[in-house]
């Protein structure tokens, strides 16, 4: 199972980029000038994504430098390990949502920490696999079109993670137990 | 505060760097899209998905080309294409904008699109597997059953909330960019 999936992740962009523009020559598309004047919207978009990408590095950045991270870790630690996440997972459900290097970096600690097979290590890694970048998302996606009210899509957003979050500690709980 | 300040200005750089390195990708994977779109392909994949599609982007007509570029970039996210699946989805937005409107204000298509996007439906976490392997785990892959499960709830609250919200969030009484945008007073 897993080796297939492995070999679809390794196989799909390599077949993707020579089988498309094969197809399309089948069906008498001029490959090359379709290819020129898709990637032009490229850069467009790209230039338009800076804006908004600033604000949320420089944000993020100052988040973390700042120490107000660990601060908010340290006062929310007493009440989520009730919930079932350790004060070592702690960290990532903060950072998560903001940054996928830094959530990486959380994992990695609690693995090396705590040992893969642990309970902590298990959630993270879970946690980690099972939600998104948020706020990057939000950031790029909307800003891309200009869009500065977002109506229901951040609430939907920070639902979902926590919807994820909440089910991770439920499955790992009763997959592996604690 | 110095290494606050430091950070700042740090990161503005690197948002800037960043967005030069996606120019890059972005330009490959649209230019492959628009081979794809010529050729008739992007079309037959959002006829594929067409049910799925009705239910959760109920407001774009079902031959409009934003649901290709939304089930390319499902796709992508899916098999854990992380860099193609950005450009597929800022097509896909764009496309939605097309059918928007308020401009500035998002649609309820591109809030799902949105809400679905900052939830995971990969597949295979393969960074976070890479981790554990590294981290001399006996069985590195164990997670992604549960992690798989876990994304499910994820995406289903994205869904569903980014739905279930919308009537919460009601849209600008009027098109910002009307006509008769210029006069005083806000919505009746």
């Amino acid at each position: 199972m897993r080796a297939a999936l492995d070999a679809i992740s390794a196989w799909a962009v390599p077949l993707l980029l020579a089988g498309v523009p094969l197809l399309a020559v089948a069906r008498r598309v001029k490959v090359f000038p379709a290819f020129v004047e898709g990637a032009k919207g490229g850069f467009e978009t790209a230039v338009r994504v800076i804006p908004p990408l600033v604000a949320v590095f420089v944000a993020l950045g100052m988040l973390r430098a700042s120490g107000a991270m660990d601060a908010a870790a340290a006062a929310l630690a007493p009440v989520t390990d009730r919930l079932g996440i350790p004060a070592s997972v702690l960290p990532l459900v903060l950072v998560r949502p903001l940054s996928g290097g830094a959530a990486l970096g959380v994992v990695g600690d609690v693995l090396r920490a705590e040992g893969p097979q642990s309970y902590a290590g298990r959630l993270a890694s879970v946690m980690a696999g099972s939600t998104e970048t948020t706020f990057y998302v939000l950031a790029v996606y909307l800003g891309a079109v200009g869009v500065t009210r977002y109506r229901q899509a951040l609430s939907a957003a920070l639902l979902a993670d926590l919807a994820g979050f909440a089910a991770a500690v439920v499955v790992v709980t009763w997959v592996f137990g604690r | 505060m110095a290494e606050v300040t430091a950070a700042a200005l740090e990161s503005a750089g690197r948002a800037v760097t960043f967005a030069v390195a996606l120019a890059g990708v972005l330009a490959l994977w649209l230019g492959l899209m628009k081979v794809a779109e010529e050729a008739g392909l992007v079309r037959l994949l959002a006829r594929a998905f067409r049910p799925v599609l009705r239910r959760l982007f109920p407001s774009v007509p079902v031959d409009h080309p934003a649901l290709g570029a939304i089930v390319m970039n499902v796709a992508a996210n899916a098999l854990g294409l992380g860099n193609a699946a950005t450009p597929f989805g800022l097509e896909a937005m764009r496309r939605l904008e097309e059918l928007n409107p308020h401009r500035g204000t998002a649609s309820d298509a591109q809030a799902m699109l949105v809400a679905i996007n900052t939830a995971s439906v990969q597949i295979v976490p393969a960074s976070v597997i890479a981790l554990r392997a590294a981290a001399g785990s006996a069985a590195p892959a164990e997670i992604l059953g549960p992690t798989l499960l876990a994304s499910l709830c994820g995406v289903t609250a994205a869904a569903l909330s980014a739905r279930l919200l919308a009537p919460l969030f009601p849209p600008p009484a009027r098109p910002a960019d009307a006509p008769s945008a210029d006069a005083p007073g806000g919505p009746a």
